[in-house]
């Protein structure tokens, strides 16, 4: 089903699987739009009860809206699209602050999405092994620069220039599950006339 | 014996040197001629007098120096001092470790009495005289691990042991061989050194894990690890590698010797008492080639040794703008004779 995407690289780069229904009392599920089908899909292979135990927040793309009917028409106990990945992953902080028990959390569908959705995941205190991820759609990346601390979201060539203080950063694979970011590192620091030719790699 | 402080510089003018009597004592990182990565523990136990294995945490001639180094990069960048919350404890446990065993090892530097919860603490190098309440934060100026990591040289990393892995959840990092605490905080042993080529694959990790995970309270244990540095410049940090990177291009056959610095790290892993988290002091000693060449063992040995490190290692360690350079220099100094087993000098 899940097409693995991400080539294996050190360690701290995170990996995902495919999201599976886990035992448990409530299941949260936040997607975007690469990630709406993974969401249906799990549900479509659930028990009959499932549903009156899910709560899920959807980020769609602007103007779509077959996929916001779709997800509407599983039938969750609690559904709500927001507009932005941010707005959901806050609106989830809400929703697991006064999550009981047995709760699991299924995040479905770009990795800004994931990470930001797992680190919320670790202050509320869920534990790790209640967290499923499945990756879809774009393997652009959230960056920090590590020398001016600036995130920059959507990164998708390798190198790409912080807005902040214009350095031309190598992307690493190293990753912060904290800051939901991979680390960017300028990558002509030794001689800044060097020319780096800026690809489009995270597609 | 009574130490003079020397009065200098890790940046701009850079007039950090090592005195004449200061040279044989630096730890040189190497036992034999070649040089691969090794899980080389061993007991941090009291070994040769006037070495930087004499006492818990040495102090020596940049003792006050490098704690003005640290003030300077920590106010440029508070972030390189962070603790997660839950590591207050830890941080009065790393606090109680370094005043107890600096005023055991230096008495004529450090005083420290305790009347209960009640402390006193003098720093006579630092002129600092304070008296606060043991585990009360409010009668400190800061955390606690602020507060005694800018009296002991080194930086710290204080390491959280749960879910049989260590987390790498507090520290202050201010001479630092190139990594970032704000980004690596929070991460487990594997995760924060996710981008060290080849050790993963040797499992000098997973050795090292199951080897400090199991690390007795009052049974410390030490390595060295190294790698070079351009100028002795201490805040070698990912945050201000535009600063740094640049010093690479400026190094010549003719001012080799005095730009490239070995760069040593005396690691030492220590089991707080309170907390049961591992602080793990990372103290760098730096040494211009032109000292490093006055010991002829030192000498011969590090010829070898970069000579025939792996490129991986030549590339993982940032030397590759220079490393054929520094061979074909340290090659003068290396007649080929056989070197004596072990660190020190002849």
């Amino acid at each position: 089903m899940s097409e693995n995407l991400i080539e294996e690289s050190i360690i701290s780069r995170p990996t995902y699987g495919t999201l599976a229904i886990a035992p448990g009392l409530a299941h949260y599920f936040v997607a975007d739009a690469s990630g709406a089908e993974c969401v249906i899909r799990v549900a479509q292979a659930a028990p009959k009860d499932f549903m009156e135990k899910v709560h899920i927040l959807y980020v769609p793309t602007p103007g779509e809206s077959a996929l916001i009917t779709a997800l509407y028409a599983l039938g969750a106990k609690r559904f709500e699209h927001m507009v932005s990945i941010d707005d959901a992953v806050a609106k989830l902080g809400q929703w697991l602050s006064e999550a009981k028990m047995g709760s699991q959390l299924y995040l479905a569908g770009t990795e800004g999405l994931i990470g930001k959705g797992v680190a919320m995941a670790e202050q509320c205190g869920l534990d790790h092994t209640a967290v499923h991820c499945e990756h879809r759609g774009s393997l652009a990346r959230r960056v920090q620069c590590v020398h001016c601390k600036t995130m920059i979201e959507d990164v998708t060539t390798q190198p790409t220039k912080c807005p902040s203080c214009d350095l031309l950063l190598l992307v690493r694979d190293h990753y912060s599950r904290r800051l939901a970011a991979f680390q960017g590192v300028c990558i002509n620091a030794e001689d800044p006339s060097e020319q780096v030719e800026i690809k489009e790699v995270f597609k | 014996m009574t130490i003079q402080f020397r009065n200098e510089t890790f940046r701009n003018d850079f007039t950090y040197a090592n005195s004449r009597s200061n040279i044989p004592r630096f730890p040189f990182p190497f036992p034999e001629d070649e040089y691969m990565y090794s899980t080389n523990m061993e007991p941090h136990m009291a070994m040769r007098a006037g070495s930087p294995f004499e006492n818990a945490f040495d102090v020596d001639e940049h003792y006050v120096a490098e704690m003005q180094e640290r003030a300077l990069v920590l106010a440029d960048d508070p972030g390189r001092c962070q603790a997660l919350p839950h590591m207050e404890t830890a941080g009065w446990d790393f606090l109680e470790l370094v005043m107890v065993s600096k005023a055991r090892d230096y008495p004529d530097l450090f005083t420290l009495s305790i009347d209960g919860d009640r402390w006193h603490w003098i720093n006579k190098p630092l002129q600092i005289n304070d008296r606060f309440t043991f585990g009360d934060r409010s009668t400190l100026p800061c955390h606690p691990m602020e507060y005694i990591g800018r009296q002991v040289q080194g930086d710290h990393a204080i390491l959280d042991q749960r879910d049989g892995n260590l987390w790498l959840d507090a520290g202050i990092i201010t001479a630092q061989a190139d990594w970032s605490l704000d980004f690596d905080i929070g991460m487990n042993f594997f995760e924060w050194h996710a981008p060290v080529p080849l050790a993963h694959e040797l499992g000098v990790f997973q050795r090292a894990l199951k080897f400090l995970l199991s690390l007795p309270q009052g049974q410390p244990s030490r390595r060295l690890n190294w790698t070079l540095t351009v100028n002795p410049r201490l805040d070698t940090s990912p945050e201000n590698y535009p600063k740094w990177g640049p010093d690479k291009l400026a190094v010549t056959p003719d001012n080799i010797g005095e730009k490239i610095h070995l760069r040593v790290e005396l690691q030492t892993f220590w089991r707080l008492p309170r907390s049961n988290a591992i602080v793990f002091p990372i103290r760098t000693y730096l040494m211009a080639m032109n000292e490093v060449v006055t010991q002829p063992k030192w000498a011969r040995r590090l010829h070898r040794v970069l000579r025939d490190l792996r490129p991986e290692l030549v590339e993982y360690k940032g030397l590759s703008r220079y490393h054929p350079m520094l061979v074909e220099w340290l090659a003068q100094f290396d007649d080929g004779a056989p070197t004596s087993p072990g660190i020190f000098p002849d």
